[in-house]
């Protein structure tokens, strides 16, 4: 079989005024992925294309699209995994205002980021003198993995779905953010007064997160956002706000859970 | 922008708060509701064929009040038997808590833990919002519903209350733990026998627990909890073999939800007379 061939695709092209999915027919070379493929309609048939694009290894986030409906990095997805008799449709990411061709604003995604305080230095510990066991940051270290492709945001029915829940719900990767910042060994949020699972749940939505694990699905970096952060979060406001014993526990033996 | 790349309308703050999903607003203008071309279909409907299953068959044998015991095994769906219109079995969980004025199967009372325990479970959740609900039907396809909040409100806002659940799933644990090992006796209660019951018994309540430990809000509790491991070295053991047991929480609620009916179906067919445990020794 020959190494290269011809591919169908289907590339959404507009801007918020309007657009539509345009049909071309492209060269394939063996080894090459999708964002080759767009370069190279860039560079013969479509030189206005409009593409975000950077580092072309799957590390810095910039080509979020989608591929056939799901939610893909487009350096990432070889064009082997497709049949060759196969029309590959590529879009912009749908949960976001488009700007033009493949290119979304993520703005979103800054704006829901600044909402989460950061990490609140301790008490009397100056930078360099911090030190932790490492099995007190592995949880923070796997979530520390997010390349920001904003995947996991897209992909989210909460917000992609229903528009009308953007202001409320900060989405997986900034919940995400949450549990780690409450899982940090040094992070003195409870000290200032700040108590990170019960914002998470009162003010940045984690309630609205009905655990269907589509963010785990698509993330690149394969991180268990839902299983090892947005669950374990779940956890941590029930204690705060729902679980009587834990209450009457930290009541009696005044206590924080900062075990 | 430098780049004159700002975007044409997206500075419309009208545009936040509109209702709409993925062919609203300013999204690309795309009509279709999803663009996948895989059977990305296939994965809810077995899903929901196979949970419509459990529960039919469950809801049969659980309204049946009959033919749940066949000494030395009983059904797991009757266990604990907490009213006195139970069958008497020998040594058996007959505990007649709630007494004679419970006229109904004795399954429903006990049932209702498991059942809870199953419904809050953060994978069922999954199955069943997917599933029944398509809430998402799957990732990136659009799903139907004019409005969402999630589980922030009644009655959804109860599923935060699965530890409660779990709490209980271990007690019943326990509990089909001890009818395991009376089917360790013979048709006449004595000691030190074996029949093809007990296999089935044992695989079931291996399965049970292993459900029962890889569930969540039990990861959460053994460990998860903490935010210094290090200074709790058994906990973080605990929460480490827990969180392996949870990697394969899916399957296990699966393979349990198919054991723990096979069990109470081998305890019919051998009630009811229609097939004879055959006995190893």
């Amino acid at each position: 079989m020959s190494s290269s061939y011809q591919a169908r695709f289907k590339v959404w092209r507009g801007d918020t005024g309007g657009g539509d999915l345009t049909d071309f027919t492209v060269e394939v070379n063996e080894g090459e992925v999708v964002l080759d493929i767009i370069h190279r309609l860039q560079a013969t048939q479509a030189p206005d294309l409009a593409v975000r694009w950077n580092c072309k290894a799957g590390k810095c986030g910039s080509c979020s699209a989608e591929i056939n409906g799901r939610p893909r990095l487009m350096c990432m997805t070889r064009m082997s995994v497709f049949d060759r008799e196969e029309t590959i449709t590529v879009t912009p990411l749908r949960a976001f205002p488009v700007v033009r061709d493949l290119v979304t604003d993520v703005g979103f995604n800054y704006d829901k980021a600044r909402q989460v305080p950061s990490f609140v230095p301790p008490e009397g510990l100056l930078p360099g003198e911090y030190r932790m066991m490492q099995e007190d940051v592995d949880r923070a270290q796997e979530f520390r993995k997010c390349i920001e492709c904003f995947l996991c945001q897209d992909t989210c029915h909460v917000v992609r779905d229903h528009e009308e829940n953007k202001p409320a719900f900060a989405g997986p990767r900034f919940l995400m953010r949450v549990a780690e910042l409450d899982m940090h060994p040094l992070d003195a949020a409870a000290d200032t007064g700040l108590d990170r699972k019960r914002t998470a749940q009162d003010e940045h939505g984690l309630g609205y997160c009905n655990i269907t694990k589509c963010c785990t699905e698509v993330c690149p970096e394969g991180i268990k956002i839902t299983d090892n952060a947005l669950i374990p979060l779940k956890e941590r406001a029930v204690d705060r706000k729902y679980d009587p014993l834990v209450w009457l526990g930290s009541k009696i033996r005044r206590r924080s859970s900062a075990g | 922008m430098a780049t004159g790349t700002d975007p044409q309308t997206n500075s419309d703050t009208s545009s936040a708060t509109r209702s709409g999903g993925v062919r609203a607003g300013t999204r690309a203008a795309i009509a279709a509701p999803h663009l996948r071309t895989d059977r990305w279909w296939l994965a809810p409907a077995v899903t929901a064929a196979g949970l419509l299953a459990f529960i039919v068959y469950s809801t049969w044998r659980a309204f049946a009040n009959e033919y749940y015991y066949a000494a030395p095994y009983v059904s797991p769906f009757y266990s604990p038997c907490l009213a006195e219109n139970c069958a008497p079995m020998h040594a058996g969980p007959n505990w007649e808590i709630l007494g004679g004025w419970w006229g109904l199967s004795p399954a429903l009372i006990i049932l209702i833990f498991p059942l809870g325990f199953r419904l809050t479970c953060y994978y069922y959740r999954k199955a069943y919002y997917r599933g029944f609900w398509a809430s998402p039907p799957a990732c990136a396809v659009a799903e139907p519903h004019k409005k969402y909040t999630g589980e922030t409100r009644f009655p959804l806002v109860l599923q935060n209350i699965h530890r409660y659940f779990f709490y209980a799933a271990v007690l019943v644990a326990g509990i089909l733990t001890y009818d395991t090992v009376l089917a360790f006796r013979d048709e006449n209660y004595r000691w030190g026998h074996m029949g093809l019951g007990t296999l089935v018994f044992l695989l079931n309540i291996v399965l049970i627990w292993a459900y029962t430990l890889s569930c969540h809000s039990c990861r959460h509790i053994v460990g998860g909890k903490l935010k210094h491991f290090s200074r709790h070295p058994v906990r973080y053991r605990m929460w480490q073999f827990v969180g392996r047991l949870n990697a394969r929480h899916m399957l296990l609620a699966w393979t349990s939800l198919v054991s723990v009916a096979l069990a109470d179906f081998y305890v019919y067919l051998v009630a009811s007379g229609a097939f004879d445990d055959p006995r190893f020794f």
